[in-house]
């Protein structure tokens, strides 16, 4: 399989200005040195708590915010200098699933609009009310959704007409950002679902950015953790959850939830104490040791690097012997 | 509409209830409306035709002078023995047209000066609106009165004079709206999806923005019409013989202690003529919005 996708070491800074003459201050550190790649159809997950930067990155690889150091690679092709006509045909093949449906949709354009602009601002050939029909059908939507404005439709109805958006120019990628923490559990799941699906039907390669644990294990085959704008660990969904080596990965599985809370192996690690630092002002070293357990005393210092654990696992703490794996 | 559908490929909405067309509906339910468009209707049909309806010639002067209100002078005379109904019928006209057109064009340039600077940011930003603070700094009146003194004076200057001192509220409202507007998701999905930036400001900001200006335009062509009337009273208008509001008005202030009617009639046109407008500001702004589903 070769990579679809390629992160290499991207970093996204947001300077502080202030003043009369604009000097930058401080930086916001949002997202810090990572690296990814993204399989030709596969479901890629990628989690942290609230402000890690994960929706910063997936606004990078969409190129609503300038890297400011590091390489965006799409199909063989560095896209992250891109600008303007250049980049018409990588927003071809890249589109994105919003976490709001309320948001996501022009109030003031039917369904039926919204799908034909697409279409018709990327000289769509052939007829374009036939696909927006067809795109309707394959996200579930009857055809007479086309005459609706998105007041007039619940939320479901409306991810649906957003997913509709996304399918409009067969794209290969779709970033899907918190694409159903906004929606009812129940709707979640048809909404699930009808990703699977679709990624089945078209080869469909996900980005999926979420904080909903279960969710990305579901949907994904592997995932990223992320945490202050850097990934601790990474490796297959079935890796991470049933041998999470990195103690922030550990307490995130941790913290989901357990459907049966008397369960004593439910909350083995205990809840993180303290809050997560701000990106203003990341902690030198390694950036979880403010937080971490098994925190040492070179962990103040020095960065770890994302250590091999075997197969896709990787992780960057210097707790995690990388021969621990082979023991077992 | 329910969300209970458990397979999607059944999904099915309740028909649509037929949309009525928004401003029909909106201005039968109105009353305030009505009442507006009736007024205003009632004042442009005088505007047009008054060749036909005025009596008499609005700058024919007898020695008929200050007579009160009669069967001959339905309105009574002025201090040159005018016919006060004839002028104010007349200066209908400009006061309408002066309104309209001045705020058109404050509103043309304000809202593109506005939506540049939100959609942009940056230096562009900084340019639009220190210029816009600049004028924010001193009364639209005084603005206007020294637009004019560099012009002249006549009736196309004092219209642009008055629309470049009105433009910078319809620049803050438009800049204001974009700023908000710019956060919604689905300006992010327009700019996923390739689409360039004057599609984006044409098709998904600027038809999210203008309610907000619309209901500010209602206010400012009353303020235009004030504007162009105070002008005139300054001798900063239009040629002092023409017959509008704002000359009739002043001229008939010396007398107000002895003949009410030169002050009550004109004013009382330019109150019910701002008035409407205002109703049929609110009107519109309802019709405008799609989100308020309650017509």
């Amino acid at each position: 399989m070769s990579a679809l996708l390629r992160i290499e070491d991207l970093s996204v800074h947001f300077p502080i200005r202030k003043g009369l003459l604009q000097r930058q201050v401080a930086e916001v550190r949002a997202v810090e040195q990572v690296t990814l790649s993204l399989n030709r159809g596969e479901a890629f997950g990628l989690v942290g708590e609230s402000g890690c930067g994960k929706t910063t990155l997936a606004r990078t690889v969409l190129r609503l915010v300038d890297p400011t150091s590091g390489e965006i690679w799409f199909d063989g092709k560095n896209v992250s200098g891109l600008k303007g006509k250049s980049l018409a045909p990588y927003r071809k093949q890249v589109a994105a699933i919003f976490q709001d449906p309320f948001s996501s949709l022009n109030p003031r354009m039917t369904a039926g609009k919204i799908l034909s602009e697409v279409l018709y601002v990327h000289r769509y050939e052939g007829s374009i009310p036939g696909r927006v029909a067809e795109l309707l059908s394959l996200c579930g939507l009857a055809p007479r959704f086309a005459d609706l404005y998105p007041h007039e439709m619940s939320g479901g109805q409306r991810q649906r007409v957003g997913i509709a958006r996304a399918l409009a120019l067969d794209p290969e990628l779709i970033v899907c950002d918190e694409a159903v923490s906004a929606l009812d559990v129940s709707i979640q799941a048809q909404i699930i679902n009808l990703l699977e699906e679709l990624r089945a039907k078209f080869g469909l390669t996900y980005l999926f950015i979420g904080h909903d644990l279960s969710v990305v294990r579901h949907l994904c085959d592997r995932l990223a953790v992320m945490y202050l704008g850097r990934i601790v660990e990474t490796g297959t969904s079935e890796e991470l959850f049933s041998s999470p080596r990195h103690p922030y990965t550990k307490a995130l599985i941790d913290a989901v939830p357990a459907p049966d809370p008397d369960d004593d192996n439910t909350n083995k690690h205990g809840a993180l104490a303290g809050e997560i630092p701000s990106p203003l002002n990341p902690p030198p070293g390694c950036v979880f040791h403010t937080r971490c357990p098994v925190a040492m005393d070179h962990c103040k210092s020095t960065v770890p690097p994302l250590s091999q654990l075997g197969g896709h696992h990787a992780a960057a703490c210097f707790a995690v012997e990388p021969s621990q794996d082979a023991q077992r | 509409m329910s969300d209970l559908t458990v397979n999607p490929a059944n999904a099915t909405v309740a028909d649509a209830p037929k949309r009525k067309n928004r401003f029909r509906a909106v201005f039968a339910r109105d009353r305030k409306a009505q009442f507006g468009l009736i007024v205003l209707g009632l004042f442009t049909l005088g505007a047009i035709l008054a060749p036909f309806l005025s009596p008499y010639d609005p700058n024919e002067m007898t020695l008929n002078m200050m007579s009160g209100p009669s069967g001959e002078n339905v309105l009574g005379t002025d201090d040159l023995g005018r016919d006060l109904f004839s002028r104010i019928l007349w200066g209908t006209q400009i006061s309408l047209f002066v309104g309209v057109a001045t705020v058109g064009l404050a509103l043309v340039l304000g809202v593109l000066l506005g939506v540049l600077a939100g959609y942009y940011g940056g230096w562009i930003d900084m340019i639009i609106m220190r210029y816009i603070d600049l004028q924010w700094a001193f009364p639209n009146f005084i603005i206007a009165v020294y637009l004019v003194a560099v012009f002249g004076t006549g009736l196309l200057n004092v219209i642009v004079a008055i629309a470049l001192a009105f433009l910078d509220d319809f620049a803050r409202i438009a800049r204001s709206m974009v700023l908000t507007l710019k956060e919604e998701q689905f300006i992010d999905a327009a700019r996923v999806q390739g689409y360039s930036d004057l599609r984006i400001m044409l098709r998904h900001i600027l038809p999210n923005a203008m309610a907000p200006v619309i209901v500010q335009a209602t206010v400012s062509v009353s303020y235009a019409i004030l504007a162009e009337a105070s002008l005139s009273f300054l001798g900063l208008g239009v040629n002092p013989v023409t017959p509008t509001w704002g000359l009739i008005l002043s001229d008939g202030r010396s007398f107000i202690s002895r003949a009410w009617w030169l002050g009550v009639f004109p004013g009382l046109a330019i109150m019910l003529v701002v008035l409407s407008i205002n109703f049929i500001g609110d009107a519109l702004r309802d019709a405008l919005d799609v989100r308020e589903t309650d017509v």
